[in-house]
């Protein structure tokens, strides 16, 4: 049964953590740019505004997939918290994506159409290292459920240091933080406008926000299995990373998609040779 | 073991028939007719031998046995005369290589050539046969139309359809035999069938360049064919209680370091029929025969019994370097063909190099051969096989109707051809997202290789490789969603009785997922545990997620309901300038201006021509290595 | 629904620049910077019409932008309003006699606001905005009204029949 309360508990109270972490992350931005920033429920106020505009469309079908996108990202992370097979939540998680995608070709926009080449370049980036964070998962405890992973009592992060950098680098694109924001930014203006948000608005767009919400919240989540053998150095290794993130997101300019692809992907090798090591050492050992 | 006869006989007695059948009317009955005979009876098959595990039939042989020499003689002949008419010696020496050895076969050991049981049939048969028997016929059904309307647009081709409907029902004969055979004589009789069939079918249309890349298939796969009766000559000249030419005593041999050496060879066999780097050009140049010829290389046949024979044999690579070796062609060529997938635009340049690469997965399976990687390797037969006949007949339609089957071309089928795109939409979903068949299979084959020491290398390649993958398909999948305005319908037209085939094979996609835990208990894994003595399944509550989402992908569309038919209809946002919905705009000077949206294909990345010679070289070696660790392991 | 009013705490502004000497946008630009910091008031500028709420110009209309004002109009959602930066944005200013251009902002688009000045100071400008906010939220309570009596009408409508 702990299962569904873990679902539940996600489904209910991920959106207000997912918003207070975003408001808590302008606030911590404008401190660092030397302003004062919104109010800490700011991005409530947001979400609520854009419910109460307008609905204003290209197609009808876009909202079909931004629907979509969110219950889906709904679902796995729901998943996660209640425990499931890591594998199956990052599939679920890439299928959300997809939905995402296929709303911004669907409208028939350029500058959605270059956003959702580029969310799929991202998608392409990030995908190899966070499969290599499951296996890492099993190879310390032995399973690839969140349940038995959490419940481990060795630190995975002292087996699988190079695994958490590399995860560090796809969580700063799954978080859409510079340097790559490439395919729709939360900051002013960029070259390709919204880039995939370019053509959703009022309610459309507040699911997408929610969605993020949603999706911060389970990534964190995957931060915080790194450290569960101890739950007081997980939240604050959580939060740790977390402003680490934000700073990172200050202090860099948008990269090129390439720079993406390869961040992505070399991040990936060093994952790689984590794992690689890992298993001589257990081969060694046994 | 009638039934099993039945499946081999009866479709060679329909070719011969369809010989003299002219109209199209009657050849459609015709070819429905014998679809649905041999449906039903490869259901009947399933039925009946289902829970029985192997069986296996003495079967007649002699005169059959000398039958089967004196065809292969006369195919010998056949591709010396077409060789020579060609100007292409290296087929007819490749010919004349292979019939040496068969002669020579039959002299030096004929009195081994015996196996005690002929046929037989298993549950992977059995899954075998459904695919053929299922898959197989509804394309020849498709087909029948198809061919109408290709010899319409194609006047210059020479009109041979009796000579085609011939082929393809020799070709599925050939592939019944090939999984119900024990004998591996047979077995390799019917493998050569299968060559000179996809022969003839891929040079159908007589050009210059149908001709090449005929004699391009031809000449790789008699590389493996070749290949094939050394295996059988090192094999018969084993004691036959260690092996011989009986298929089941091969995979028990007490003796496994003797047969691996024929076995690896089989596997290289296997290699070139399922077209891994480095034979993977023969696939892509089929491509210039008519699209059910694809659809059929593609799904059901042809490439199926490249990888059967190298599932079938992975219980004698399993846990051997040699094996291993193999498993890394397959996993080289999975990340090389995905990637160069990303570059291409025609979509059945896509098709066929996701289908590389989904064969290159199967063969990584196989060749590490653990019990899971063997159930993986099995379901991904099954879903890919279901999944790629749809996309090729769809892209068939598709072309067709549209005169391209360019993916930019695409664009708008939503608004265009909106049942196609829905079918189109399913099949790209079954090859890559979850809770798809092929993503299930990926998944467990992660889950698999993480178990297998070294298996990491494998982890990396399908990590790399999922992740192109996505990319190429989703970006495929966009462009058939676009919502173009002020584009014409043109789905209607195209004759009605081909949408039957589509609908069934999009169900069956459908249905694939849902049925997918019985697939999996019923024949999977008592094959498995029959072999291996353990077996995997997924868990149930997994299987239960997986039902879930498939049950909310099928409602979410209902959803539409919800949206406000009252929303206000905005053109798309060109950085203000003023533009229609179908994205016309006033340009400088007063002229309308047109803007156009174009995928990415990151050519100077994922070209064929950056990533095919190192990815074929890589194979080669790894080709070699399985040889030499093999001789080594003697 | 209508008692919630978001709109007045986030505010998502547009900036589009119609033939300024670019006195004005640097006072917009201005208003971002720490020292005004206008996200303060959940004011974002993003560049996009599609999320805007508030359409802010700078400078006069002139014949070659007179279509795009008017399209970034068209393309923001509902409810929606239009501050005027700036005396050109107002009525052409010291540009109003050129062959080119055709005067304020409001020979296109109805316009809420207008902030004078030149260039407009940033206090002003935020004034301005702040001006706007309250005629955003009269227009929203109009737009909900009217879904409101229209949802009634039909109800009426429904019962009747």
């Amino acid at each position: 049964m702990n299962w569904l309360i873990g679902a539940v508990l996600f489904l209910i109270l991920a959106p207000i953590a997912g918003g207070l972490i975003a408001g808590i992350d302008r606030k911590i931005t404008a401190r660092m740019q030397g302003r004062v920033g919104p109010p800490l429920l700011q991005p409530f106020y947001d979400v609520g505004k854009l419910f109460e505009k307008e609905r204003a469309v290209v197609t009808t079908a876009q909202n079909f997939y931004v629907l979509a996108y969110l219950i889906f990202i709904a679902l796995s992370g729901a998943l996660f918290f209640a425990g499931g097979d890591l594998l199956l939540i990052v599939f679920a998680f890439t299928l959300a994506h997809v939905f995402l995608v296929l709303g911004a070709y669907a409208v028939h926009s350029p500058y959605s159409h270059i956003g959702a080449e580029r969310e799929l370049i991202q998608v392409m980036a990030y995908e190899p290292m966070i499969i290599l964070a499951a296996v890492g998962f099993y190879m310390v405890s032995g399973s690839f459920y969140v349940t038995e992973i959490a419940a481990t009592t060795v630190p995975a992060i002292l087996y699988l240091p190079g695994v958490f950098l590399g995860f560090a680098v796809i969580l700063t694109i799954k978080l859409r933080k510079s340097p790559f924001d490439i395919s729709t930014s939360h900051h002013a203006h960029q070259e390709i406008v919204k880039g995939i948000t370019t053509e959703f608005s009022g309610s459309t767009l507040a699911q997408v926000e929610i969605a993020h919400w949603y999706e911060n919240v389970f990534l964190l989540g995957f931060v915080f299995l790194f450290f569960a053998w101890n739950p007081v150095i997980g939240v604050v290794a959580v939060a740790i990373t977390y402003l680490a993130e934000i700073f990172v997101d200050n202090v860099t300019a948008r990269a090129r998609w390439q720079a993406a692809l390869k961040s992505g992907w070399l991040a990936t090798l060093l994952g790689i040779a984590n794992l690689a090591i890992l298993s001589y050492m257990m081969l060694g050992g046994a | 073991m009638q039934t099993l006869l039945f499946l081999i006989v009866f479709p060679i007695l329909v070719a011969c028939l369809l010989l003299f059948v002219k109209r199209t009317t009657i050849r459609y009955a015709v070819v429905a007719l014998s679809a649905l005979a041999i449906g039903g009876a490869s259901i009947y098959l399933l039925m009946r031998y289902a829970f029985e595990g192997a069986v296996y039939f003495a079967a007649p042989s002699g005169a059959i046995d000398l039958a089967m020499v004196a065809i292969e003689m006369g195919l010998a002949l056949f591709i010396i005369y077409m060789g020579a008419k060609f100007r292409n010696y290296l087929a007819i020496l490749l010919a004349v290589i292979q019939a040496a050895l068969v002669v020579y076969l039959e002299m030096t050991f004929s009195g081994s050539l015996h196996a005690a049981n002929n046929l037989f049939i298993d549950q992977f048969s059995i899954i075998m046969a459904l695919i053929i028997g299922l898959i197989g016929s509804l394309i020849a059904v498709y087909a029948v139309r198809y061919m109408e309307t290709y010899h319409h647009h194609h006047p210059e081709v020479r009109d041979r359809q009796t000579f085609f409907f011939f082929v393809t029902f020799v070709f599925l004969a050939a592939m019944f035999g090939l999984v119900f055979s024990n004998n591996l004589m047979w077995l390799f009789f019917f493998w050569e069938i299968t060559t000179i069939s996809s022969f003839l079918l891929i040079g159908y249309s007589e050009t210059e360049e149908a001709t090449k890349n005929a004699f391009r298939a031809l000449v790789m796969n008699l590389l493996g064919g070749v290949a094939f009766v050394v295996a059988i000559v090192l094999l018969a000249a084993t004691e036959p209680t260690s092996g011989g030419i009986d298929l089941a005593r091969v995979l028990a041999s007490p003796d496994a370091a003797v047969v691996l050496i024929p076995v690896v060879l089989i596997g290289f066999a296997g290699i070139t029929k399922a077209a891994l780097m480095p034979f993977s050009s023969w696939l892509l140049g089929a491509m210039v025969a008519p699209t059910p010829v694809s659809a059929l290389l593609h799904s059901s046949t042809m490439v199926k019994a490249g990888v059967y024979i190298l599932v079938r044999f992975s219980p004698v690579f399993a846990g051997t370097f040699a094996g291993f070796s193999i498993g890394l062609v397959g996993g080289v060529t999975f990340l090389v063909a995905s990637a160069i997938a990303i570059s291409r635009s025609d979509a059945k340049s896509v098709l066929a190099y996701s289908t590389i690469a989904n064969l290159g997965l199967i063969a990584a399976c196989a060749g590490v051969g653990t019990y899971m990687l063997v159930w993986a390797a099995i379901l991904l037969i099954v879903f890919h096989a279901v999944a790629k006949a749809l996309l090729f007949l769809g892209t068939g339609v598709i072309e067709q109707r549209t005169g391209s089957r360019n993916i930019e071309d695409m664009e708008g089928l939503i608004v265009r051809m909106p049942k196609m795109a829905v079918m189109m939409f399913i099949g790209i979903a079954g090859m890559f997202l979850a809770p798809f068949g092929m993503l299930i299979s990926k998944w467990a084959a992660i889950e698999a290789f993480v178990q297998v020491p070294f298996g990491l290398i494998f982890i990396a390649i399908l990590a790399y490789g999922s992740a192109v993958t996505v990319f190429f398909w989703a970006k495929w999948m966009g462009k058939l969603v676009t919502v173009t305005q002020n584009t014409e319908r043109v789905e209607k037209g195209f004759f009605e009785e081909s949408w039957a085939p589509l609908y069934i094979i999009t169900g069956l996609v459908i249905a694939a997922v849902f049925l997918f835990p019985v697939i999996s208990s019923m024949l999977i894994e008592p094959y498995v545990l029959a072999i291996y003595g353990v077996t995997a399944h997924l868990a149930d509550a997994n299987v239960a997620i997986m039902l879930l989402m498939m049950a909310l992908l099928l409602i979410l569309p209902v959803s539409f309901l919800l949206f406000k038919r009252t929303a206000r209809h905005l053109p798309a946002y060109m950085g203000g300038r003023p533009a229609t919905p179908d994205l016309h705009f006033a340009g400088s000077l007063g002229l309308t201006r047109e803007a156009q949206t174009r995928n990415y294909y990151l050519t100077e990345y994922f070209g064929e021509a950056k990533l095919f010679r190192p990815g074929a070289a890589v194979c080669i070696v790894l080709i070699l290595v399985s040889w030499i660790l093999a001789g080594v392991a003697l | 629904m209508s008692t919630m009013a978001f709109l007045k705490r986030s505010p998502w502004i547009l900036h589009y620049d119609a033939s300024s000497c670019n006195g004005c946008d640097i006072e917009v630009l201005a208003c971002l910077t720490p020292l005004y910091d206008v996200e303060r008031f959940g004011i974002i500028n993003t560049g996009n019409p599609k999320h805007a709420d508030i359409l802010m110009i700078t400078g006069g209309i002139n014949e070659l932008n007179r279509a795009v004002v008017r399209n970034l109009y068209e393309q923001m959602p509902e409810p929606k309003v239009v501050v005027a930066i700036g005396i050109c944005a107002a009525t052409g200013g010291i540009f109003r006699e050129c062959y080119n251009i055709a005067g304020g902002v409001d020979k296109v688009i109805p316009v809420d606001v207008y902030v004078p000045g030149c260039a407009a100071r940033p206090e002003m400008i935020i004034d301005g905005v702040v001006a706007a906010l309250s005629i955003l939220e009269e227009k929203r309570a109009k737009m909900t009204g009217a879904a409101q009596i229209k949802d009634d009408a039909r109800h009426a409508a429904g019962e009747s029949t």
